[in-house]
């Protein structure tokens, strides 16, 4: 089964929970118990209407304030295809869990309400989906119904978006305008008879027509070693497979390689997958690889082919989301989570804070704070193997973990 | 036998990924195995992780002492060909020993107690990792899970305060006495692990499967009358009907739905049309909207 993860940002006021419910109920996701029990929270809080968010916000919190704290995340599927959207909050100061919802993401709904067009946190939103790079945007223009189906209001909203868009640095972005009402069902599943003038798809079609293998980047190959497989039973007495994900592009037996970072060379003698061999693993296959020659391997080494080596550095440099109430502040230290590669890292610079929606960047700040994105430059205890972020997502994305307390406090994007 | 493509599955190869970095940043790590379909599947998935060495930790089970006599069945069947240590450890014993109370009543459950069974076995071993099969489509408060889950000392999920994950990188990093809950099949839907199953052709125990069996029915809910561990009224009548389970807790909490699925593929048919939600048939997530919330900030799994 194909799986596409779709992040949405927003607030309640959006109607992104309505959206979603609709999503939902439209597809017949939502199963007889789960609606029933959502009837009834909603008859008891005194709504007319049915209550969607109560689905999908979790915690109790959540529902005491009704607004969505952390990322939820919803599954349904339709007959062709499994999708997981990450639900995530739009508000400023949850920034960290926009940009965690977006990360797994290969596509993305923003939500925009009609009456009010495009806000500071339709800015932010987009703003991050640029930071990430997906592909796939859909800006879902929502409450048709309250501005009259307006075509107006509609291209109005889509030429100031066109306009955020031509801002941006990432020029690989599909953008696709969809008028819709989540609250009567316009556009969403069901074409929608109020406004002719639209002749697109539904959102749930364009959605269904995104192929998931499309929008996995296609890039250099990676292969980060998180493992070494040594049976030591005697029938496999000399094996060493070496176990990891291959990113990017594909492996094929033969393939000559290089482990990085200390660059020795060999050639790929099986691909095993459970008890199989095979010749070819296309990437995002989790695989078991053994080499033709008996050279060091261990975790955190990169496997790349040898026509394609990476970027080996003891520096870098790179765009940083905060995530943590501490706040970054130069010369500090941390621990450096490189894909599944640990080392140390100083924060040798805090180059600028770049604002969010789109009105330029702060230079020489004296700090990061919680849920700001800036450009930072880091001194590392040995040397990584990485791309720049618009080359490779997987080998050009890095966490900070706060050597204290042990908690992620920042994700990095890789120049 | 060497000239084929593969392509593994996004599902199946993020769960092998997860197994792969639980074994990398752990020391001590443990898979809680109930003899559910999610449980076997984590094995099956753990054993492709580690091919062609055996899963390199050892499987517990939190006995509740309520389950069905076929779970257990296959559990030994299982663990015996896998040749893994199986660890067991009963809530009988805390019940026995006073530590924890059982309830009485209509709907007397043992599936609460279970945590503090698991809270003193994780001490005891010194687990520093234990691996589940929960999903983030069971139940919205599971839907809010990371797929390392840190725990304090008490076993406490502190849900307003969990680590960010980003892309696929999971930060395993604790403090002693901390531990982690990691699910592998977090994204994975309840049909997702039933076309699993079916595609591995993965054996399960036989009462998720349509047979007759002696049951009576309650708010609605049909529940084995095959068992004294299921309270039943004298006046609720006992009738043979065609039935199933959807999951395999407790006995004393899990309900049976009518079915005529008497293989995998007619399951899988079922499950993609059903109506009613996995934990419907549950009766301790209906106690309250938060109950699982506050299970798990209690330590519950």
């Amino acid at each position: 089964m194909k799986v596409l993860k779709i992040a949405t940002a927003g607030s309640v006021d959006d109607g992104k929970s309505t959206l979603i419910g609709r999503i939902l109920y439209d597809t017949k996701s939502l199963t007889d118990d789960k609606l029933e029990a959502i009837e009834e929270k909603s008859r008891q809080r005194g709504f007319d209407y049915l209550d969607f968010s109560l689905a999908t916000d979790g915690l109790v919190a959540e529902r005491e304030q009704g607004i969505t704290i952390d990322v939820a995340h919803i599954y349904f599927s339709t007959p062709s295809k499994s999708f997981i959207i990450a639900d995530t909050p739009g508000h400023i100061e949850y920034t960290r869990n926009m940009v965690t919802g977006a990360s797994t993401a290969q596509a993305s709904i923003v939500l925009i309400d009609a009456r009010n067009g495009v806000v500071e946190q339709t800015y932010r939103h987009f703003f991050i989906n640029n930071l990430l790079r997906i592909k796939n945007v859909v800006i879902a223009v929502n409450k048709m119904d309250l501005v009259d189906f307006s075509e107006e209001k509609f291209n109005e909203i889509k030429k100031e978006i066109e306009f955020l868009a031509s801002k941006s640095e990432y020029k690989g972005q599909k953008l696709t305008f969809i008028p819709l009402s989540a609250l009567k069902g316009d556009n969403v599943v069901d074409k929608s008879d109020a406004m002719p003038w639209y002749t697109g798809e539904t959102l749930m079609h364009h959605l269904e027509s995104l192929d998931a293998d499309d929008i996995n980047d296609v890039s250099e190959t990676r292969f980060p070693v998180q493992t070494v497989i040594r049976p030591k039973t005697e029938e496999y007495h000399d094996y060493r497979g070496y176990a990891g994900k291959i990113y990017g592009g594909d492996f094929e037996v033969g393939d000559e390689v290089a482990v990085l970072p200390s660059q020795t060379k060999s050639k790929i003698k099986s691909i095993n997958f459970f008890d199989k061999e095979f010749a070819v693993a296309k990437r995002g296959s989790s695989v078991t690889i053994t080499l033709e020659d008996n050279v060091n391997v261990s975790r955190g080494d990169m496997i790349v082919k040898t026509t394609e080596e990476p970027t080996i550095a003891k520096e870098l440099e790179a765009t940083i989301c905060w995530m943590d109430k501490e706040p970054l502040q130069a010369s500090q230290k941390y621990y450096i989570k490189h894909g599944v590669n640990d080392a140390q890292a100083k924060i040798t610079q805090l180059n600028s804070i770049i604002k969010t929606d789109f009105s330029g960047i702060e230079e020489n700040p004296s700090e990061l704070v919680l849920n700001q994105i800036g450009d930072i430059q880091l001194k590392l205890s040995k040397p990584l193997s990485f791309d720049a972020y618009s080359k490779n997502k997987s080998s050009g994305s890095f966490i900070l973990i706060n050597p204290k307390t042990n908690n992620t406090v920042g994700v990095g994007f890789i120049k | 036998m060497n000239q084929n493509t593969i392509q593994v599955d996004a599902l199946e190869s993020e769960a092998i990924y997860i197994f792969r970095e639980v074994v990398a940043q752990f020391e001590k790590p443990v898979l809680l195995f109930s003899g559910g379909k999610d449980s076997i599947t984590l094995v099956r998935l753990a054993q492709k992780a580690f091919y062609p060495a055996k899963i390199p930790f050892p499987l517990m089970h939190i006995d509740t002492g309520h389950n069905f006599p076929e779970t257990i069945e296959f559990r030994d069947r299982l663990v015996k060909e896998l040749g893994v240590e199986l660890i067991v450890r009963n809530v009988q014993d805390n019940i026995d020993s006073g530590r924890v109370k059982e309830e009485t009543g209509r709907y007397a459950s043992r599936n609460m107690l279970q945590t503090e069974t698991l809270l003193d076995a994780i001490e005891e071993f010194g687990f520093d990792a234990c691996i589940g099969g929960a999903r983030r489509d069971e139940e919205k408060a599971r839907a809010k899970e990371r797929i390392f889950s840190v725990r304090d000392d008490f076993g406490q999920w502190d849900e307003k305060n969990q680590r960010p994950e980003v892309f696929d990188m999971l930060n395993g990093r604790i403090d002693l006495g901390q531990n982690v809950r990691v699910f592998p099949i977090s994204n994975w839907t309840e049909l997702d692990v039933w076309s699993y199953i079916e595609q591995e052709g993965i054996e399960i125990p036989s009462i998720y499967f349509a047979h007759k069996r002696k049951t009576f029915v309650r708010d609605g809910m049909i529940w084995s009358a095959d068992d004294e561990v299921v309270y039943r009224d004298e006046e609720e009548e006992v009738v043979e009907r065609m039935v199933r389970f959807r999951t395999v807790g407790d006995m004393s909490c899990t309900a049976a739905v009518l079915s005529d699925a008497v293989d995998i593929v007619k399951v899988v048919e079922e499950i993609r049309d059903s109506s009613i939600s996995e934990r419907g048939a549950r009766i301790d997530d209906k106690r309250s909207e938060a109950a699982m919330e506050k299970r798990k900030q209690q330590g519950y799994f």
